[in-house]
């Protein structure tokens, strides 16, 4: 198990290396450390000694890819692309373009995210599954029909629908919950129920549509045909071996979403005014601050890839097929 | 025990039925699948219900244990157990009889498990269920029950998961299942064809010990004229949904009524006449051919072990002659046939390829000093001209050809990917139509898509698409045992027709010992990638020297009649 | 007036000729066409496909642009003052909806309003100030007050329905009569024996639909000529105007960028299951990486640089239309670009599966080369994956598309989309009284495509793919 894990570390190596490569080819190539500090130092009239000078400030003063100045292995260490890259695989991310420093913002910002996300994803995905259990107990009925097209709307409508919706229901005209904010502790509670339920709501029709789909497969496989020859009630034939089953499909898509629950939702923070890395990451965005959105983009996939991790880890308790090696 | 005696005494007296189904009807969008069938069983009794696939027989087992799937309706019938009519019972209360009353076991040991359940508490469900059986109790029981159906450490295996377990222990577990509340009635649907003969021979010999022991009966669903004759009380056979036949055995064998059964029968007994042995030329000779996969472990995907597929294999296929490899499954015999077509890569050893020039000498092109090539060293184009003289037909008619092309453009590919025959499309055409009426199909079938033809017409265009470039050499990979018996005496016939007409040499790979003397010359008996045995198919089949030989003609299933 | 061609354009009408190439080799092969008819047996899946095929003609109406010029004798000097909406790059939609785009009002007014919506500072002659609600420029102005608005829009409902009845009458017509044709023709041997596939479809849900439809779009049509039937936005710009022109984004969205994703995910993906080794490891490496970076990110990341892009080479571009249409397709590109890594995995399984089964052997023992393996034996079984995941991709790029716009890495803000006019109207939720009109319509009109694309899509899988066949 240990030898596995470092395995699939050592994998990651590559990845990460790539994702750098596209976010520096993406932030640097196009814009270059010139052009930033052109856009830096504002409009009027810019020497190349201003410029030189910014970059040497900044740490923007070597080459992009390969240093012919420098030496033996500083050709390639002493390059931007190195520099950059490595200081991400330390979790050093810089300054953003206010002068904070990121990282420490992004620690700050990981709990109200969480506080979101975790209970969205958990009693969604309870929900989910119990829904499509139930649904599969009426397979084939009326009822099975007309929960799948009311499932068929629900995911036809546009998720900025349920926020927007929501906002003016139950703050604007009820006046239930407060429409937005954040504060720590139990007393935020009234600010994340409205959120939390959006969410879950809107995710209902496509994750009980895809779990159904799973359920109802697996119940045309053999061994449920020998369950019920066993002479297993439905129920005991549903609960007893076909959700047993079922998880392993679904843990392939589940495990890995676990832990960029940390990056939390874009839009969901911006709407609710919850100060989490989500509504972070699109402030950063509609202030075009490249350095944030690069710390996040890296961190995304250094989620990304502990979840492939977990996932496959989270076979051997599910799976008693599969061993890690 | 007290049951024991009780079902003793009542086969002493003619004992009385135990489940009978009276006029059953299922239809499928108001079309019969089953129309109108009758038969009971009585206590004590294995009644084989017979037929080819598609006649119905697992569909009525299924109605029995009123498992249909949903898109089939009931319409008439009744079945009767101990006097109750299963149909009139409400839900719950057929639950009571599913697995108590009635237990079935099925044909795929592999899939009909549940994987990721350790395979004792799937036997302990059962018991919970029915019996009420709590925790060490039902353990126990269990263990009992699986040293009586022969799985050796029982205490061990309980917490061991299907896929740890081989397939004739997979079907043991199904048994231990089905035998543990003590069932009435056994329904055994095709138990033994996903297994090899050597274990079909220990798994039949259990069922049939367990009903003695317990006088249970068991309604025995088969496709197999030889198990039916090794295991059956009483015969019924259905065709299309009917119960064409029913009899006692002896004189079912004996004295079969019904022009159908006595097709069936003709064309599942295994030819005695042995084909005589014709010194002929050598066209392939593989000389200690190795083929190794490697095992890649670790960190950095370092090869362990090998895995010795075929361990230095020396053959010999005579012109115009028919070598049948057989072996069970895993024993490499398929990996042979690739090697020779080169779709895997040889470890070592050598596969030569005879050029004898044809009559009247056409093939000037080759060279006449090369006299035999080794193929394993050739690139792929170098390899191109020996395409044409090494063919194959495959196992399974469903996968051998691909859905989305029409049957002319399965059979055209290869004659314009070899250069075969007139590169002109109107030439192609008459050939293709000429090819399809070779094999028993009609012209007019060419535009058709494969999925419009049966079974066996789709193994004959696999046959078609084989033979459209002329080879010398067709590698016949089971090509038989994916089809009902009478299909397979056709398609046999028709091979053996194409051999004598176009000189051809088979290398035939089978597991089936009961079709070699209808087809081969020479027989290669194969164990784990090695040859264990080979000679003349009368040599082998009458007097075997290897013990595995041996074990595996004492293990296949007779069949005898004194109809023939 | 000459024709402009905006790259959107000449994509979108590629797409739309190799569909009609699609359709004809579909015509060829029996079993193809037997699966669409299987498709459209659903009355649901046939109407699905009305409202899809309604919104593409909107789409492809939208998508023939040409620069406009005021025909008028007027001399170049007078041009200049000529209302700015009379010239500029038009669209053939435009052309057919003149009054939705010139009857702009002065700020918000509700749907049927005669006046705007909030009231306005006026004086009166003795000069004391008042709040009045002025009365609109065009909406309401022909009601001379012997009617209600209600009233009015009853009496005018009946020549949209008129015309419906009419039109659908004309189209039924049609059809009968083709089908006598057919009947009549050569063809009476064969039909009489065989029923014809057509007769199984059906009509009745597709009339109705039809009908739904055309009396819907006749009756906004014929009352927007008296009324700002949707309201009016801030700038008093026609929201029904709005959202039919966001047709074409929302539509572009969804089909360009398959055509972009498509053969990336195609080659990517039977390389990858095909040649095995180094290529697999090689195109699995890809995937993963593009995969591991959060989707929204990637897209944001691509799109901010592409404004710097934008802005530092402000002279790439001739006209704002211009801009925003080669920000359209960037935006596209760049969907397509982060949108391939699901098909081309699922692609790889099934061609790993594909080239173990044995007409594959039999192509190898033919000698074949892997390029007309792929061709011929691969590829044709694989396209009903990729049929699924086209239809399945459609609506989720539809919703994205708000979600993007909204996020501010979508479309050009001076492109009309439903994810632009529900970013501009969000905050208008804040106002007392509501203004919700626009944000309705831009909803509604999404909702009914991603819902008639998810209903389509919903029964393609159900008939294409094999495992949901039991």
């Amino acid at each position: 198990m240990f030898a596995y894990i470092l395995k699939r570390l050592l994998f990651a190596v590559p990845i990460l290396i790539g994702v750098n490569v596209i976010t520096f080819a993406l932030f640097f190539m196009v814009n270059t450390p010139d052009d930033m500090a052109r856009a830096q130092l504002g409009a009027k009239q810019t020497t190349p000694e201003m410029i030189q000078s910014w970059k040497v400030e900044n740490g923007y003063d070597n080459p992009l890819f390969f240093n012919g100045d420098a030496s033996g292995f500083g050709k390639i260490q002493e390059t931007l692309f190195v520099q950059e890259s490595l200081k991400l695989f330390v979790f050093d991310f810089g300054q953003s373009d206010s002068g904070r420093q990121i990282s420490a913002d992004i620690q700050e910002r990981m709990g109200p995210s969480l506080a979101i996300a975790l209970p969205t994803f958990v009693i969604g995905l309870v929900t989910n599954i119990a829904l499509a259990l139930l649904i599969v107990l009426f397979r084939g009925s009326r009822l099975d029909t007309i929960t799948m097209m009311v499932a068929v709307a629900i995911m036809s409508i546009s998720g900025l629908f349920y926020i927007i919706a929501g906002q003016v229901l139950f703050s604007k005209v009820w006046h239930w919950v407060p429409i937005s904010g954040y504060t720590e502790g139990w007393e935020g509670v009234k600010f994340l129920i409205l959120p939390i339920l959006i969410g879950i709501f809107a995710g209902i029709g496509a994750g009980m549509r895809w779990y159904r789909s799973i359920f109802l497969e697996e119940m045309s496989k053999d061994y449920v045909r020998t369950a019920k020859a066993k002479g297993l009630s439905d129920i005991k034939v549903l609960f007893g071996h076909v959700l047993h089953n079922g998880m392993l499909p679904i843990l392939t898509g589940v495990v890995v979403v676990i832990p960029t629950l940390f990056m939390g939702s874009l839009i969901m923070e911006s709407f609710f005014g919850i100060p989490g890395l989500g509504s972070y990451t699109l402030d950063a965005i509609n202030a075009q601050d490249f350095g944030i959105v690069k710390a996040m983009v890296f961190l995304g996939s250094v989620l990304y890839i502990i979840g492939l991790i977990l996932t496959d880890i989270s076979y051997t308790f599910f799976d008693p097929r599969v061993k890690l090696s | 025990m007290k049951k024991d005696i009780l079902m003793k005494e009542l086969t002493d007296q003619e004992a009385s039925i135990v489940l009978s189904v009276q006029n059953l009807t299922v239809l499928v969008n108001d079309s019969p699948l089953i129309n109108n069938i009758s038969f009971s069983i009585r206590g004590g009794e294995i009644f084989a219900l017979v037929g080819e696939s598609g006649s119905g027989k697992s569909l009525t087992s299924l109605a029995i244990m009123r498992l249909l799937p949903e898109a089939l309706r009931v319409t008439s019938g009744t079945i009767l157990l101990d006097q109750q009519d299963l149909f009139q019972m409400p839900e719950f209360q057929m639950q009571k009889v599913r697995g108590k009353q009635i237990a079935m076991i099925f044909q795929e040991p592999m899939t009909s498990l549940n994987p990721v359940m350790k395979v004792g508490e799937q036997v302990a469900e059962v018991l919970r269920v029915h019996l009420k059986l709590s925790g060490s109790n039902a353990k126990n029981k269990v263990i009992s029950l699986f040293d009586e159906v022969g799985i050796p450490e029982a205490k061990t295996r309980y917490d061991w998961y299907p896929h740890q377990l081989s397939g004739g222990q997979k079907q043991r577990v199904m048994i231990a299942m089905a035998l543990a509340c003590e069932p009435d009635v056994l329904i055994a649907d095709e138990p033994t064809t996903a297994l090899d003969v050597t274990i079909q021979a220990q798994v039949l010999k259990l069922l049939k010990e367990i009903r003695d022991k317990r006088g249970l009966s068991i309604l025995f669903i088969t496709h197999d004229m030889a198990v039916v004759n090794e295991m059956a009380d009483h015969v019924a056979v259905m065709k299309q949904g009917e119960i064409v036949e029913q009899a006692e055995k002896h004189e079912f064998f004996r004295n079969p009524q019904h022009p159908y059964t006595q097709k069936l029968l003709k064309d599942a007994i295994p030819s005695h006449s042995f084909k005589p042995e014709i010194d002929s030329k050598t066209l392939l000779q593989l000389t200690d051919l190795k083929v190794h996969f490697p095992i890649k472990k670790g960190l950095f995907q370092r090869t362990v072990g090998y895995v010795k597929a075929v361990d230095g294999v020396t053959l010999e296929i005579k012109k115009g002659q028919t070598l049948a490899l057989v072996g069970e499954s895993g024993s490499g015999k398929s990996t042979i046939g690739q090697a020779i077509l080169k779709l895997v890569d040889s470890t070592s050893g050598s596969v030569c390829f005879s050029n004898i020039p044809k009559k009247g000498g056409e093939d000037q092109t080759e060279n006449p000093l090369e006299q035999s090539i080794d193929l394993t060293h050739l690139t792929e184009k170098q390899m191109k001209p020996f395409r044409k003289k090494v063919q194959v037909i495959f196992q399974d008619p469903f996968s051998a050809l691909n859905p989305r092309m029409t049957i002319d453009e399965i059979i055209r590919e290869g004659m314009v990917s070899l250069h075969v025959g007139s590169g002109n499309k109107v030439d192609q055409d008459q050939r293709i139509e000429e090819l399809l009426e070779q094999v028993g199909l009609l012209p007019e079938h060419k535009k058709r898509y494969p999925h419009e033809f049966s079974g066996g017409q789709r193994q004959r265009i696999g046959i078609a698409r084989a033979l459209a470039v002329e080879p010398e050499l067709i590698i016949c990979d089971e090509p038989t045992s994916a089809l009902d018996v009478t299909v397979r005496a056709q398609v046999l016939s028709l091979l053996e027709d194409l051999q004598q007409k176009y000189q051809l040499s088979f290398l035939f790979i089978t597991h089936d010992l009961s079709i070699i003397p209808a087809i081969a010359h020479q027989v290669a008996v194969m164990k784990e990638g090695k040859i264990v045995e080979q000679g003349s198919v009368e040599q082998v089949m009458h007097s075997p020297k290897h013990d595995y030989t041996k074990a595996l003609l004492s293990s296949a299933p007779k069949i005898f009649s004194d109809f023939i | 007036m000459s024709f402009v061609w905006l790259w959107t354009d000449i994509l979108v009408w590629t797409l739309v000729l190799v569909l009609i190439g699609a359709v004809r080799s579909i015509r060829r092969s029996e079993h193809v066409r037997k699966q669409w008819f299987h498709i459209l047996k659903s009355p649901i899946a046939m109407s699905a496909a009305i409202i899809l095929s309604v919104y593409l003609l909107f789409a492809l109406l939208d998508s023939v642009h040409f620069q406009y010029t005021p025909s008028s004798t007027s001399s170049s000097s007078e041009s200049s003052t000529v209302s700015v909406h009379d010239q500029g790059v038009l669209s053939l939609l435009d052309v057919i909806l003149p009054h939705l785009r010139t009857q702009t009002e002065r700020t918000y007014s509700a749907p049927f309003a005669t006046h705007e919506y909030s009231s306005s500072l006026s004086y009166d002659e003795s000069g004391s100030v008042f709040q009045v609600y002025r009365p609109l420029k065009f909406g309401g102005q022909h009601l001379t007050g012997k009617h209600s608005t209600l009233d009015d829009v009853m009496v005018k409902t009946a020549v949209p329905f008129l015309f419906s009845c009419v039109f659908i009458a004309i189209i039924f017509t049609i059809h009968l009569g083709w089908g006598f044709l057919q009947t009549r023709g050569n063809y009476i041997d064969y039909y009489e024996n065989q029923p014809k596939p057509e007769d199984e479809l059906p009509w009745g849900a597709a009339y109705l639909t039809l009908f739904l439809l055309v009396f819907l779009f006749s009756w906004f049509y014929y009352l927007s000529h008296f009324y700002h039937v949707l309201g009016t936005d801030k700038v008093g710009q026609d929201v029904l105007y709005q959202a039919i022109k966001s047709i074409r984004t929302g539509v572009l969205i969804g089909l360009l960028t398959t055509l972009v994703m498509l053969p990336l995910a195609l080659i990517l993906g039977i390389s990858a299951g095909y040649f095995k080794g180094w290529v697999d490891d090689v195109i699995q490496y890809l995937y993963t990486t593009l995969n591991s970076i959060p989707g929204v990110l990637l897209i944001a990341a691509a799109v901010l640089m592409m404004q710097v892009i934008i802005s530092n080479n402000s002279g790439w571009f001739g006209s704002t239309e211009e801009r925003a249409d080669l920000r359209l397709l960037f935006l596209i590109f760049i969907l397509g670009l982060t949108s391939w890594t699901g098909l081309c995995r699922l692609l790889r399984a099934e061609t790993l599966k594909i080239s173990q089964v044995e007409y594959v052997t039999a192509a190898k023992s033919f000698g074949l080369s892997p390029f007309r393996i792929i061709q011929k034996h691969i590829t044709p079984n694989l396209m009903h994956l990729v049929l699924i995941a086209l239809v399945l991709d459609f609506s989720g790029l539809v919703l994205a598309e708000a979600v993007l716009s909204y996020v501010g890495v979508g479309v050009d803000p001076t492109t009309a989309s439903w994810g632009n006019m529900i970013n501009q109207a969000r905050l208008e939720m804040a106002r007392e009284p509501m203004v919700w009109w626009s944000l309705f319509s831009a909803f509604a009109f999404m909702f009914t495509l991603v819902l008639a694309a998810n209903l389509f899509s919903d029964r393609v899988q159900t008939v294409l793919d094999p495992r949901r066949n039991n």
